[in-house]
């Protein structure tokens, strides 16, 4: 679906994001409020490919590039694209929000260009909105802000601003929805963009409980041209994505950052509660080719019932502790060395979980063990999935995605390993900082885009 | 009865520790003439390989002398019981506990001095080698597990038809056994023991493990274990059976509330395996969270044997492994994965004899010199226990069984079966005309029908060996045996493949040989062949006496006449023992008149003024006056005609059919009394061939080689199958690339109603296949 191409000025000309670069933002008066709610029910026309302008594709640019500071034409182009963005601009406050099953991903653009006069106009509710989110890293007992992934001075629909990222438990959704409710989020008239299978499930909660039409995203689309969008802005200076040096070899595997250049095609693999395999060759060009119900929600919930943890973190901090070895059967338990008939190494695992068919065993393991043990074979499955797929499709760059991957670094190394291990160097695992925001990012772009569609 | 029985027995072996109560010579069979043992010792069962000779009583008939005068009665030849060597192998299959009492049993009674090496194969074989080594006095030669699997696996599907099913829960009947493929490569075989390995073979001595997994059934078990304190596996199984996943799994509709309609993902599907457990604060029942695990791995494994089956292109995939082995709940829910993954593109196949693979493969690998795989082999019904003995999961009683013994027995063929070369779609060639295991009426009719016959049978065993004391005991015990199989197959149709009238039959003869009644028939083949024969000649003479027309129709209506004379059919037998005078007019006048319930004799008469046939395959039926004034009138008119003639008949016996060693002597006989026989015969224009069969019934896809290539070298452009069991219960439907002729009288009241007619209905069907046949009858060659 080419939901992206009404982002796209027809003659080529820069999209409506851009980084800040100071001055050139100055000025701009607080954006008249136009119809939202009209807005959105374009976002599902104009579906047509691009391609063939020859022109950069992508939608999104640093405001230092060329077109931007370019020849006075160029320049008297841009301003009235920035005029017609600024006519366009939806009223903030502006959310993107991706509710997956196990986590709610939310993230919020906080206007940093805002004016004396803007400020007085505002209304007190949106800046009480503004100060919690961005005062806070905690929200209640269970909402979190990942400070250190914050997108700052970023310059998006002719604002400049900065992105929060925000996460907190998709149990919680009611609450949340009863708090939108409280603060008479209502009377704001924004649109609330929304991605996740809890866009749908939630929906009617949203309009019953605080008055909210959600505008719905299909999930896909929004992780998609979210990942674009943050490894093309880039990780406030530095490369949004990374990848393993040397992933065989545990001494010396070192994490490298790099962008994705070009990044088509791609297998994308989303660990979410469950996984989603997608096979992307553009940014409307995709397809979602498998995915597996052991993801994510499989680790915590074997670990919470083997360990009795509760968090995600809780478990991932056991796992670094155990050995996985005392719960897995290796080849070499079976063969007491290597199986060379079919050149299977003696450290490979034949069966997960494989000692735990014995009593004397499982009566004395640790949960730390236990742990780890879930976790590795969480992770080699969906490598071992993911494997397959890419050789099935013909695509040599894996890029894993989702919030199982968060504070994680034993399953990235793994996937990284596996990728490369198994195809004999010629697949290569790729990983971005943003791991699991990607929906939420897209959602937002998606309200931004809808009004630009006017 | 017997089924009481043994369980009984097997209970009381549980209670008794490890000791054997079941009689161990019904298990370990023919130890005495064994050799190369083979074992393979999985994680729970050990699976027992050997080679055996059979001393066999076989019924051979011997031309007396004519040179000496000798007085013989009427009789025009004897009949002898033979000593036969055959080979057999065995395959028996126990709980590991069992193991030492069955090494000692074995030490005891293994007289062959000649073994000195075990084949071993499986995980446990290197645990056990020294009890072995110390028990048996055997040294222990291990071998690749992996190896041995297809070894077992290609020998399997080679030699046993049905032996591959696809399992369908909720179908009319579960199990659907696929016809036997001519070719069985390539395939993809899922391990799924602890791990999982993916093998792709390509032919009997290729084949790669192109992936694999560590998520199999040691996960099931051990995560399974950790997760509901329950320690054994078939618990495990049993308490997944009862669980509800969706209480721990997180599905699609708990995400979205709903589906996810624009990928198509129902609201039903795992989104998350176990996601609830992670986040709900709640006890979660061992049932649920052991159903979810269940479907965890059964997915999985299902997903990735559905990407390599794609990356390799292969459709043909068969599951096996301790986590499938029987268990419907596993076969079901790989079943459902692949159904899911692959849109039912590929359908997920199971082995009858899943178990066993590793056990023949060790054996084979040991037998080398023996050349096994140059032979044909058979199942042996009698001695076979029948798929899911040993399930834990059909009943209770079942249940109770678990200690017992599955056997399997196959018989080396004395000759090597190939396909008739005139099958016009060998792939999709199905022998029996009615799967017994679908068609519920029809079984139960038949499983009745062979229930009530045995009386009659036992009688007539005991009667064949009037000079054996000890045959009334033996029938006795042939009666025990064949009711219980009777009996396993009203409760498990599917024991043995579909359930057929064919199987039911041929599991009689194989009961019959087990306790040595080779040929309970021989005397009454042999008395009737002697009276018919008096007849020959003056039969004959009245034929030749018609005017061309006239004779070609009595000829036909001669054949249906002597079909009538059948001591299978029960009808037929009850009137035969009643009125031994019964006779070959009576048997015209019981004949339906024209037209026929199946009437085609027009169309053959029309064909029969065109050019004459090259040669005709007639797969003959029943001895006396079938054969002896049916069959040879037409034969010596075919002859006339310039046809040439290949009759084929039984290898061994089977009710009253006529074998090949019989109808050498009667055709000899004939030949001395009709020079155009006798002529025929010189010039091999008539031949007689054996079908490599000793069944009442006929499988065109396993006949014997020799006839294959007389069929092929003459050029065979008509086949002719005459009675009941080859042209009705079987081959009714059978498609030949040539003309061919089927020709029955039916003698079961319930078969004819069935097929809309009644008792001596005469069905009579011509078949020329399409394109082949130009008007005026000159068909061109088939081959």
């Amino acid at each position: 679906m080419d939901k992206a191409k009404s982002m796209m000025d027809k003659k080529g000309a820069s999209g409506p994001f851009h980084l800040a670069n100071g001055q050139s933002q100055r000025g701009f008066q607080s954006p008249s409020v136009v119809s939202a709610n009209g807005a959105c029910s374009s976002s599902s026309s104009g579906h047509s490919h691009s391609s063939t302008n020859g022109e950069n594709l992508h939608p999104l640019h640093h405001g230092d590039e060329p077109d931007c500071t370019g020849s006075p034409a160029k320049r008297s182009r841009l301003r009235r694209r920035t005029e017609s963005v600024r006519r366009n601009r939806p009223p903030f406050p502006w959310f993107g929000m991706d509710i997956g099953g196990t986590l709610v991903k939310l993230v919020y653009f906080e206007p940093v260009d805002i004016s004396a006069e803007e400020e007085q106009e505002e209304v007190e509710n949106l800046k009480s909105i503004r100060r919690y989110l961005t005062s806070n890293v905690a929200y209640g007992k269970t909402g979190v802000r990942d400070v250190h992934l914050e997108l700052r001075n970023l310059s998006m629909c002719g604002r400049t601003g900065n992105l929060h990222f925000i996460r907190f438990p998709t149990q919680a959704m009611h609450r949340f929805i009863q708090m939108g409710s409280d603060k008479n989020f209502s009377s704001l008239h924004t649109t609330l963009c929304a991605t996740g299978g809890g866009a749908y499930k939630f929906e009617n909660d949203f309009r019953t409980m605080a008055d909210l039409e959600l505008l719905k995203l299909d999930e896909l689309d929004c992780l998609i041209r979210g990942l674009l969008y943050v490894d093309h802005v880039g990780f406030n200076g530095h490369p949004e994505a990374y990848y393993f040096q040397n992933p065989s070899d545990t001494q010396n595997c070192v994490k490298r950052p790099c962008t994705l250049d070009n990044p088509f095609p791609m297998l994308l693999v989303n660990i979410g509660s469950g996984v989603s395999i997608l096979a992307v060759y553009s940014q409307d060009n995709y397809k979602r080719v498998t995915g597996t119900s052991l993801g994510g929600g499989t680790f915590l919930g074997l670990c919470c019932l083997l360990t009795g943890c509760e968090t995600f973190e809780e478990a991932l901090e056991m796992a670094s502790k155990g050995d996985s070895t005392n719960v897995d059967k290796l080849v070499k338990d079976i063969y007491g060395g290597d199986y060379e008939r079919f050149g299977l190494q003696g450290s490979a695992v034949a069966s997960s979980f494989g000692h735990m068919m014995c009593k004397e065993k499982r009566d004395s393991i640790s949960k730390e063990d236990l742990a780890r043990a879930t976790l590795v074979t969480i992770t080699n499955n969906i490598g071992s999935i993911a494997r397959m797929c890419a050789v099935n499709e013909k695509i040599e760059r894996v890029v894993f995605v989702g919030n199982f991957l968060r504070i994680n670094t034993v399953s990235t190394k793994l996937l990284a390993y596996a990728m490369d291990f198994w195809s004999k160097g010629q697949l290569t695992a790729l990983f971005l900082e943003h791991e699991g925001y990607f929906g939420a990012v897209g959602a937002l772009m998606e309200l931004l885009k809808a009004s630009d569609d006017l | 009865m017997a089924e009481c029985d043994r369980v009984v027995s097997c209970t009381s072996s549980h209670t008794m520790d490890k000791s054997i109560i079941l009689p161990p010579d019904e298990i370990f069979r023919n130890l005495e003439n064994a050799k190369r043992f083979a074992i393979d010792i999985g994680g729970s069962l050990t699976k027992l390989a050997y080679y055996s000779t059979l001393q066999h009583k076989v019924a051979k008939v011997r031309s007396f002398d004519n040179t000496a005068k000798e007085a013989h009665g009427d009789k025009l030849y004897e009949i002898a019981v033979q000593e036969e060597v055959t080979a057999r192998l065995h395959f028996i299959k126990f709980e590991n506990a069992y193991i030492e009492t069955c090494l000692d049993f074995i030490k005891d009674h293994l007289v062959n001095t000649d073994t000195k090496v075990i084949k071993a194969t499986g995980g446990g074989a290197h645990k056990f080698k020294d009890l072995i080594e110390k028990k048996l006095g055997l040294n222990v030669d291990k071998e690749d597990e992996m190896t041995c699997l297809i070894k077992g696996c290609n020998f399997v599907l080679r030699n046993i038809p049905q032996e591959a099913f696809v399992y369908a829960k909720h179908a009319d009947s579960e199990f659907r056994f696929q016809k036997t493929h001519p070719d069985i490569f390539p395939y993809l075989l899922v391990n799924i023991g602890s791990g999982v390995s993916i093998v792709k073979v390509e032919s009997e001595d290729k084949f790669e493990r192109i992936g694999g997994s560590s998520i199999g059934g040691g996960t099931f078990w051990g995560l399974g274990a950790l997760l509901t304190k329950t320690k054994r596996f078939d618990e495990l199984l049993q308490l997944a059976s009862k669980g509800q996943h969706t209480n721990v799994d997180m599905l699609v509709k708990d995400i979205y509330g709903g589906s996810y309609g624009s990928l198509g993902l129902t609201g039903d599907l795992i989104a998350s395996s176990f996601g609830k457990s992670a986040t709900a604060d709640k006890e979660f029942s061992k049932g649920d969270m052991a159903k979810s695990l269940l479907h965890m791995i059964s997915n999985d494994i299902g997903q990735l044997a559905c990407l390599y089956a794609k990356l390799h292109n292969l459709s043909r995939v068969y599951f096996g492994g301790f986590f499938i082995r029987g268990h419907p709940v596993t076969m079901h829910t790989i079943t459902y994965s692949i159904n899911y993954f692959t849109k039912g593109e590929v359908q997920a196949l199971f082995l009858r004899h899943e178990g066993y693979l590793g056990a023949i493969g060790a054996f084979l690998k040991g037998a080398e010199e023996d050349n096994p795989n140059q032979y044909s082999w058979g199942e042996n019904y009698a001695g076979s226990s029948g798929l899911m003995s040993v399930s834990p999961d059909m009943s209770p009683m079942q249940r109770a069984r678990s200690g017992t013994f599955d056997m399997l027995e196959m018989d080396r063929l004395e000759r090597q079966l190939v396909k008739l070369p005139l099958l016009q779609d060998p792939s999709s060639y199905i022998p029996d005309t009615v799967d017994l295991t679908e068609d519920a009426l029809a079984r139960d009719y038949w499983l009745y029908c062979f229930e009530d016959a045995l009386d009659g049978v036992v009688k007539r065993a005991v009667a064949s060996q009037p000079d054996l004391p000890e045959a009334q005991e033996r029938a006795e015990k042939f009666r025990q045996k064949y009711r219980h199989k009777l009996q396993t197959l009203r409760q498990q149709p599917f024991a043995y493949g579909s359930l057929t009238v064919r199987s039911l039959l041929d599991t009689r003869e194989h009961c019959l040989n087990e306790f040595n009644f080779p040929d309970p028939y021989s005397k009454i083949k042999q008395r009737e062949n002697d009276g018919a024969l008096k007849y020959y000649l003056k039969a004959v003479k009245t034929l030749d006496g018609l005017e061309w027309n006239e004779r070609q129709f009595a000829l036909i209506r001669g054949v249906l006449a002597g079909n009538v004379f059948d001591w299978g059919a029960k009808a037929v037998s009850d009137v035969l023992e009643s009125d031994p005078e019964f006779g070959f007019e009576e048997a015209e006048r019981q004949l339906e008149e024209r037209p026929w319930l199946v009437d085609c004799y027009d169309q053959w008469f029309e064909r029969l003024k065109g050019p004459p046939h090259r040669c005709a395959l007639f797969f003959v039926d029943n001895s006396g006056v079938d054969i002896i004034l049916g069959v040879m009138p037409f034969v010596r008119e075919l002859l006339s005609r310039g046809t040439e003639v290949v009759l084929a008949s039984n290898s061994g016996p089977a009710l009253n059919d006529v074998t090949n060693n019989e109808l050498q002597i009667l055709t000899e006989r004939i030949a001395a009394m009709d020079p155009v026989i006798l002529d025929g015969l010189r010039d091999e224009r008539l031949m007689l061939v054996q079908s490599g069969s000793s069944s009442p019934c006929l499988d065109l896809s396993r006949l014997d080689k020799v006839l294959a290539t007389v069929v092929r070298e003459r050029k065979t452009d008509l086949v002719i199958i005459e009675g009941m069991g080859r042209a009705i219960h079987t081959n009714y439907y059978a498609m030949l690339s040539c003309e061919s002729l089927k020709m029955a009288v039916i003698k079961n009241s319930w078969l004819a109603d069935r097929l809309g007619g009644k008792l001596f209905s005469v069905v009579f069907k011509y078949e020329v296949p399409t394109g082949k046949l130009s008007p005026d009858g000159s068909a061109p060659s088939p081959l």
